[in-house]
């Protein structure tokens, strides 16, 4: 893809659009802020990401960020993580994020639970051997709990720690005491947060409009 | 544990049964009047010769000290208004009863029939019943304590995710059923057939106003059972708040304007300035108060008891201020629980927080019970006049213009929102647009001056039966049958709250990333601010806590109390507690029968001293119609028990 200014290169819009879902428009202002992040370079690096103000403030950027560098997101099956991302790969991240139309099915509203719950699921795993072990919970919940004060690993840990029960008593019943909880599969994950109806609540509202104007103020902070 | 809960309230059955026997034994002495002392008088005794007599008081007449005396004129208020208060919560237990009645019709409308019953019975003997829907009485006790309840329990992130089209409905949709229902009523009124051609444009309008507005009262009794999804929930909730505001503006509005005989461009322009004022008025002083009643309880560590008190003075203080200045009170008060709630309960004590959740909902109970009591009673004891086509074109017209209105409004606002509402959910909302007592309380203290108010009332009491009945009953089966998405609204897991936050915190940090931001935005905003700025002020204690470990506290507090509960049986403080949480099965059947007699024998004997307090012929029918009911019920419901 070369420098795409204008939203008159229709055929490659028209190929991100299907495999995506975003209308043109959408497509144009995602670009654009691309390429104010990247500086008008065709790959976006971490680098790039970690200078953005507002985001500096979130507890979980660093989770955030890895999620866009991370293969499995990219939906062609891949595993691990890369250095540097393209248009392409930004906007399928992203896609994960767009709300549900109208009028769907059960399945398909069920298919997109699904997805949004997988990107979740491969925030924690970060080791990527497909279940989220107690480490990998602590650690998120650690930094989740990062800007509430002092309030020390102890209690993330037990808090974590009740949270893994939790599930162990939802998704095993009744163990028997030496019997040892592995770690949260995808399935289970998917049983314990069925009642959360991600589908409503894990959306980003993409506008019509241009706000990247708004945005000038990350590239002159980064030189 | 059963047998434990049989024996208890076999001991509860016969202290009230001592107490009424007590009661009943008064006017077997002389039921006649002792001319009452003043008060405050000190009874002067004549002197006491020192080398007495046989008698210490030697009275010309033959009267000795009156060993029992009766004084009922003194405390005639207060008593009767504590017996009315008892048999519509008696009226309240006896549903419970037998629970399955309360699933399919909501209890609005067992408390309607149930007062229709008594004012029936009151209207045969040519009493009056007490003045509960007055306009003072209504407005400045009844009400207050259901909305603090509604908005100090109203959920807030949902709340102000939505707030848009919360506003939105409220706001424009009422104003487009008033003036929708006003101008097809006044064109309806020139139809001759219907001889209302009396009743002119401003009226209409006027009625229309009054009429058209949701009601929280109706709306919240029948919702919070049912439940649906939580867009459409809180935007049902939300809307009968805060359609208050444009209800006030638009009634005093059309009484000013009833008056005049022409309407003039400036009155319609200042109309809309007064709802700003009004609108923004009320919240702003709901805001006012509630950080001030923020800000008081940061002191309060040393005198916990009077803690909730606080509470509700500063929320009853929002309201009747804003009454003062004629703004809306619904919105200051809902306001003012909004603001507290959040900072009072992290300075509060424990306890407090129980106490005053408890007594809000306890207050908020009592008030619903008795409205809607005294709407079955008033239903029968005032005059009616009755219009077929007057009243059948309103009820059509009422349903036609909600439709519209809902289906209009959310074709405008379906692109602002992210999850956009479909058809059902649109069939729901218009569906769910019950009428009840704020609008018969506002058209039966409309001036006298209104040519027709006997008609305005039986309109508004018929509608106010057929939403409340009809649309109050269909609603839980047509939710079900057409399949509305639902949310389970008891989500209390650790798990369930920190991917809450974790899902909360990706938004925002993905909307920073692509530079698209929407209410998380501003959400996380006001979190800096809050955290930076208003905590410090406002609470005592500032220890930033995340709503995790919040939750993790309190859902360990729990497991203990759970444990000290089992293993050593009756703790008081636990139960207080938990039993917040639990509902408690039902007791089996073999106790049922014993309970369900207990029951008519207390309402048997509460009835009869109430009506003993009111008049002696009222009582005498009171006897006569419960022993009907007595023995007619008495069996069905028993062998129902049996078979369920």
């Amino acid at each position: 893809m070369g420098a795409l200014q204008s939203l008159s290169d229709e055929p490659e819009y028209r190929e991100l659009a299907e495999k995506t879902g975003f209308s043109f428009e959408q497509i144009g202002i995602l670009h654009k802020r691309f390429k104010q992040l990247s500086h008008n370079e065709d790959m976006l690096r971490r680098a790039d990401l970690n200078t953005i103000p507002d985001l500096a403030c979130n507890p979980i950027r660093t989770q955030i960020i890895e999620a866009f560098f991370d293969k499995r997101n990219f939906h062609q099956n891949g595993d691990g993580t890369v250095e540097e991302i393209s248009f392409e790969e930004f906007l399928v991240v992203m896609s994960h994020f767009r709300p549900p139309a109208l009028n769907m099915t059960e399945e398909q509203r069920e298919k997109v639970r699904r997805e949004k719950l997988r990107f979740l699921f491969n925030m924690h795993d970060t080791d990527n051997d497909g279940t989220i072990t107690l480490e990998e919970y602590r650690h998120v919940v650690e930094e989740l709990l990062s800007r509430s004060g002092a309030l020390g690993k102890e209690t993330a840990k037990g808090i974590a720690d009740a949270a893994m029960l939790e599930v162990a008593s939802i998704s095993m019943g009744h163990m028997e005491p030496d019997e040892f909880y592995e770690g949260i599969t995808f399935e289970h994950f998917l049983k314990i947060l069925k009642d959360i109806e991600i589908e409503t609540k894990m959306n980003i509202r993409f506008l019509n409009m241009d706000t990247t104007t708004l945005c000038n103020r990350d590239s002159s902070s980064i030189r | 544990m059963s047998t434990m809960g049989g024996l208890s309230q076999m001991k509860l059955a016969v202290n009230f049964l001592t107490i009424g026997l007590v009661i009943l034994s008064l006017p077997c002495g002389s039921y006649t009047e002792i001319p009452p002392k003043p008060p405050g008088s000190v009874t002067v005794l004549p002197p006491v010769k020192p080398a007495g007599g046989p008698q210490a008081f030697p009275d010309a007449e033959n009267s000795n000290l009156p060993v029992f005396t009766m004084d009922y004129a003194r405390i005639q208020v207060p008593f009767e208004v504590t017996l009315w208060v008892l048999l519509a919560s008696f009226a309240k237990i006896g549903f419970h009863v037998y629970h399955k009645i309360t699933f399919w019709v909501p209890e609005s409308c067992l408390l309607i029939s149930i007062g229709l019953i008594v004012g029936a019975i009151m209207h045969s003997v040519h009493e009056e019943p007490p003045a509960v829907l007055s306009y003072n009485v209504f407005f400045l006790f009844m009400l207050p304590p259901i909305v603090l309840e509604s908005g100090y329990f109203m959920p807030t992130r949902p709340f102000f995710e939505n707030v848009g089209t919360v506003l939105w409905f409220a706001v424009v949709g009422t104003l487009w059923n008033s003036i929708g229902i006003g101008m097809s009523l006044y064109a309806v009124c020139q139809i001759e057939a219907f001889e209302v051609q009396d009743i002119n444009l401003q009226e209409n309008m006027l009625f229309a106003a009054i009429i058209s507005a949701v009601d929280p009262v109706a709306v919240l009794s029948v919702f919070e059972d049912v439940s649906v999804n939580e867009q459409l929930y809180i935007v049902v909730f939300g809307e009968c708040l805060f359609n208050d505001a444009v209800t006030v503006v638009l009634y005093n509005m059309f009484i000013f304007v009833a008056d005049m005989p022409v309407v003039e461009p400036v009155d319609v322009f200042l109309g809309v300035a007064r709802f700003f004022v009004v609108g923004l008025g009320g919240m702003g002083f709901g805001v006012i108060f509630g950080f001030v009643a923020s800000f008081t309880t940061r002191f309060t560590s040393n005198v916990r008891e009077i803690e909730p008190l606080f509470i509700f003075m500063y929320s009853y203080l929002a309201y009747l201020v804003a009454e003062l200045f004629s703004i809306s009170s619904i919105m200051a008060i809902v306001t003012c629980a909004l603001t507290m709630k959040y900072y009072v309960e992290e300075n509060v004590s424990q306890r407090s927080c129980t106490t005053i959740r408890h007594v809000v909902k306890m207050l908020g109970t009592i008030s619903e019970t008795l409205i809607f009591f005294f709407l079955g009673v008033v239903t029968i004891t005032t005059e009616h006049e009755w219009n077929w086509g007057y009243i059948m074109f309103t009820l059509l017209l009422a349903l036609v213009w909600r439709g519209l209105g809902v289906l209009v409004l959310t074709q405008i606002i379906n692109p602002f929102r992210t999850i956009p509402f479909n058809f059902k959910d649109q069939f729901i909302l218009g569906y769910g647009g019950l009428r009840g007592a704020i609008s018969f309380a506002l058209v039966f203290t409309l001036p006298d001056s209104i040519g027709r108010k006997k008609l305005f009332l039986t309109t508004t009491i018929c509608m106010i039966m057929f939403t409340v009945f009809i649309q109050g009953i269909s609603i839980r089966p047509l939710i079900e049958f057409i399949n509305v998405r639902r949310t389970n609204r008891n989500l209390e897991t650790i798990n369930v709250e920190i991917h809450s936050r974790l899902i909360e915190h990706t938004i925002a940090g993905v909307e920073d990333l692509c530079g698209q931001w929407s209410h998380y935005y501003w959400k996380d905003k006001f979190l800096k601010f809050n955290n930076r700025i208003l905590r410090k002020i406002l609470i005592r204690d500032n220890r930033a806590e995340s709503s995790i470990v919040a939750l993790y506290k309190k859902l360990e507090l729990q497991n203990a109390m759970e444990i000290l509960d089992t293993v050593s049986g009756d703790i008081n403080a636990g139960s207080s507690i938990v039993s917040l949480q639990y509902v408690y099965p039902l007791s089996p059947s073999s106790s049922c029968s014993l309970s369900l007699s207990l029951y008519f024998a207390l309402s048997l004997i509460l009835l009869l001293s109430l009506s003993l307090a009111c008049s002696p012929s009222l009582s005498l029918s009171l006897v006569l119609s419960l022993t009907l009911s007595c023995s007619l019920f008495y069996p069905l419901l028993s062998k129902g028990l049996k078979s369920s």
